[in-house]
């Protein structure tokens, strides 16, 4: 289906999703009944190649939160297979179990000082899992001081203080070197840095990509700011409400954005040049409730090329080339919109509502 | 010290060596040292800082929302008027007619238990002493002035039934009841998604043009201040180290820290080079800084940076810095 680049790696994915899918009932009333369900991850497929790092991008309730909690396995999907090194995720026979995967996977949170426990020395919160997973106190003190000034705080003052007296960017350094203790193949980054102000901001990312060379990490990086993971993904998947509408090389979704979502998500950044100030929204109106999400393409009641076939089949992956691939029905010929097959055709300044 | 900043003799806003620090029985924090800022009327001022830079406690100065704790010296002159000296019943008049604030978090500065129309048509009332059927026509010309659908249905929604984007346009129309001469916008786009972010920026944009009001308008976000600002304040440790017209302020900064915040933050075409950081972190403030506050992480720091803080110099009319490598043009 799509070409791997021979990045001298296994071509096998790291991590295989397919079918992904959590909605959440909402219970009300006086028996508690379910009136409603929150459709929050839908039907998501994707995979993580060894060695990348695959961005999320999305806006608030378009799911890539719950989609992390999912990879991690902090939740329960209701449906779909997870493939970690062509390995199910499950405890069966052949399974990885969760105690196996999750060595090899790990999460950084958006909030620094809420994923860490104020009781413990920033050395023994970093020496936790090794310590659990079997490695001797000494030993495991000692990843923790190589982990700290891997991260770049000096382990002699900063093993033993505590969280409440560092600052959110030397946290987040904290959270990143307890994440590596167990040396995993995959990092999930759920906003690491969205806390942060710029100029922390910019030390963290750079952090990030020194450890990703030092210790062959891949990483899934989530986050709503689309200049980060412009600069620090390889691969970038789209989402709205639930669904993936676009995924593909990075250098392919920002210069040649083919679902007008991604097209007015990548237009609505603020220009930085107040010569090119905008003077029309590439949108109107809030994502909507991913409670009842519209039939058929869910992007539908916002777009500007929304046609009647839009409302009646949800669109199917189409292929772009190069790994490039949209759910739109202009992206595939005979599917009926008026611009089927001629996606670059929909002009992008009409993009108002 | 306080260099007169524009030759229009009556700004909407006249700050002069504004100080605020911040006494508890464990610490005190000197969170403003000094700012002095104009503002005239109709123009869009940026503050542009970083957490603990003392730009939001600027900002709730000019309205005197600061808590009881807070030492506040220095002028703040709006519209005239002495805020400081003012009554706290002169002070309920003045915020609403003179100055509104919109915040960040609308959920927190609407009130849950009333509706929006009711609200609204209530800061109406009260200011302009209006009766409740023309406070309740005014609700609704609000609403749809910030552009929110079905206008008169809203009306009847409490601000949780909103979405994110409705909260905030309604938080704006309850600030432009009154029709303030100047709005201090408190970081009131942060908390938005992307696409719901540009609307509001926009809306706020084109009020401010229709209605004639001056706005100050804090962010952390260079984008966000290059989409809305005429002028902009760059903050450091409670003092603005660099203050101009945005465009020759985003092309080229004079101030080693606006460099850094510059250089540091993420836009398109910086991928695959390193990301120039600013080293260190703010100072914590617990004294007032006696010399450039930035020196410590600054990477032209010379002797005399150390000895005391360094003036507003103006190398070019209308822009200023206050750093020892930046001339005196004027």
């Amino acid at each position: 289906m799509e070409t791997i680049e021979d990045s001298g790696r296994t071509a096998r994915p790291l991590l295989s999703i397919r079918g992904l899918q959590k909605h959440f009932p909402l219970k009300g009333g006086l028996l508690g009944r379910t009136l409603a369900v929150v459709r929050a991850v839908d039907g998501v497929e994707f995979d993580v190649r060894d060695g990348e790092t695959l961005g999320i991008v999305g806006e608030s309730g378009c799911g890539k939160s719950t989609t992390a909690r999912l990879l991690m396995r902090l939740m329960e999907p209701d449906a779909g297979t997870m493939l970690f090194e062509g390995r199910a995720v499950e405890e069966s026979a052949g399974g990885l179990t969760l105690r196996e995967y999750r060595r090899q996977v790990q999460m950084v949170f958006q909030d620094s000082y809420a994923s860490l426990n104020p009781r413990l020395t920033i050395e023994e919160t970093i020496a936790f899992a090794p310590r659990v997973h079997g490695l001797s106190a000494s030993e495991a003190i000692e990843r923790a001081r190589e982990l700290l000034a891997a991260v770049g705080l000096a382990p002699e003052n900063f093993a033993r203080r505590y969280p409440h007296e560092l600052s959110g960017g030397q946290r987040q350094r904290i959270n990143i070197a307890r994440a590596l203790a167990l040396r995993p193949k995959l990092v999930i980054l759920d906003e690491p840095v969205s806390a942060l102000d710029k100029s922390v901001e910019a030390q963290v990312l750079n952090l990030l990509l020194d450890l990703k060379a030092e210790f062959g990490l891949t990483y899934v990086f989530i986050s709503h700011d689309l200049n980060v993971v412009q600069y620090i993904s390889d691969r970038v998947l789209v989402m709205y409400l639930g669904e993936v509408v676009e995924m593909g090389p990075v250098g392919a979704i920002y210069d040649r954005p083919g679902h007008p979502y991604t097209r007015a998500l990548l237009d609505s950044r603020p220009s930085m040049d107040p010569a090119k100030r905008r003077t029309t929204p590439p949108l109107t109106g809030d994502p909507p409730n991913p409670v009842n999400p519209p039939s058929g393409c869910r992007f539908r009641t916002r777009c500007p090329y929304a046609d009647a076939v839009c409302a009646e089949r949800k669109p199917i992956m189409a292929d772009l080339g190069d790994g490039h691939v949209v759910a739109c029905h202009m992206a595939s010929a005979g599917s009926g919109h008026p611009l089927a097959g001629r996606l670059y055709e929909a002009p992008l300044a009409e993009m108002v509502a | 010290m306080s260099a007169v900043l524009k030759p229009d003799p009556a700004p909407l806003v006249r700050l002069r060596d504004l100080k605020v620090t911040f006494a508890t029985r464990d610490r005190t924090v000197h969170a403003v040292n000094g700012v002095d800022l104009d503002l005239a009327a109709g123009e869009v001022l940026c503050i542009l800082g970083e957490s603990g830079s003392g730009k939001s406690v600027t900002l709730r100065a000019l309205m005197k929302l600061l808590p009881k704790f807070a030492r506040v010296s220095g002028g703040i002159e709006v519209a005239g008027k002495d805020v400081n000296a003012m009554s706290e019943r002169q002070l309920a008049n003045f915020r609403g007619t003179d100055v509104a604030m919109v915040f960040q978090e609308p959920m927190t500065a609407l009130d849950p238990v009333f509706t929006i129309g009711r609200q609204i048509a209530e800061t109406v009332q009260r200011h302009e002493g209006a009766s409740r059927s023309v406070a309740n026509a005014r609700a609704l010309e609000l609403l749809e002035l910030v552009q929110i659908p079905s206008a008169k249905r809203r009306l009847d929604a409490y601000p949780h039934e909103l979405s994110g984007g409705l909260r905030q346009r309604a938080m704006i129309a309850v600030a432009l009841a009154c029709r303030p001469k100047l709005l201090l916008a408190d970081e009131p786009t942060t908390a938005l998604d992307a696409t719901v972010q540009i609307q509001v920026l926009l809306l706020l944009r084109e009020l401010q043009e229709r209605l004639d009001m001056g706005v100050i308008f804090v962010t952390h976000d260079l984008g966000v201040a290059g989409e809305i600002a005429d002028r902009v304040a760059v903050m450091y440790a409670g003092r603005v180290v660099e203050e101009g017209p945005v465009a020759g302020l985003m092309a080229g900064p004079l101030h080693p820290y606006a460099q850094g915040l510059l250089g540091a933050t993420v836009h398109a075409g910086l991928r695959g080079q390193r990301l120039t950081t600013i080293p260190g972190a703010p100072p914590t403030l617990e004294m007032a800084p006696t010399d450039c506050a930035f020196s410590p992480r600054c990477p032209h720091v010379r002797e005399d940076c150390l000895q005391r803080v360094p003036p507003l110099t103006s190398p070019v009319p209308g822009r200023q810095a206050r750093c020892v490598l930046v001339g005196d043009g004027a």
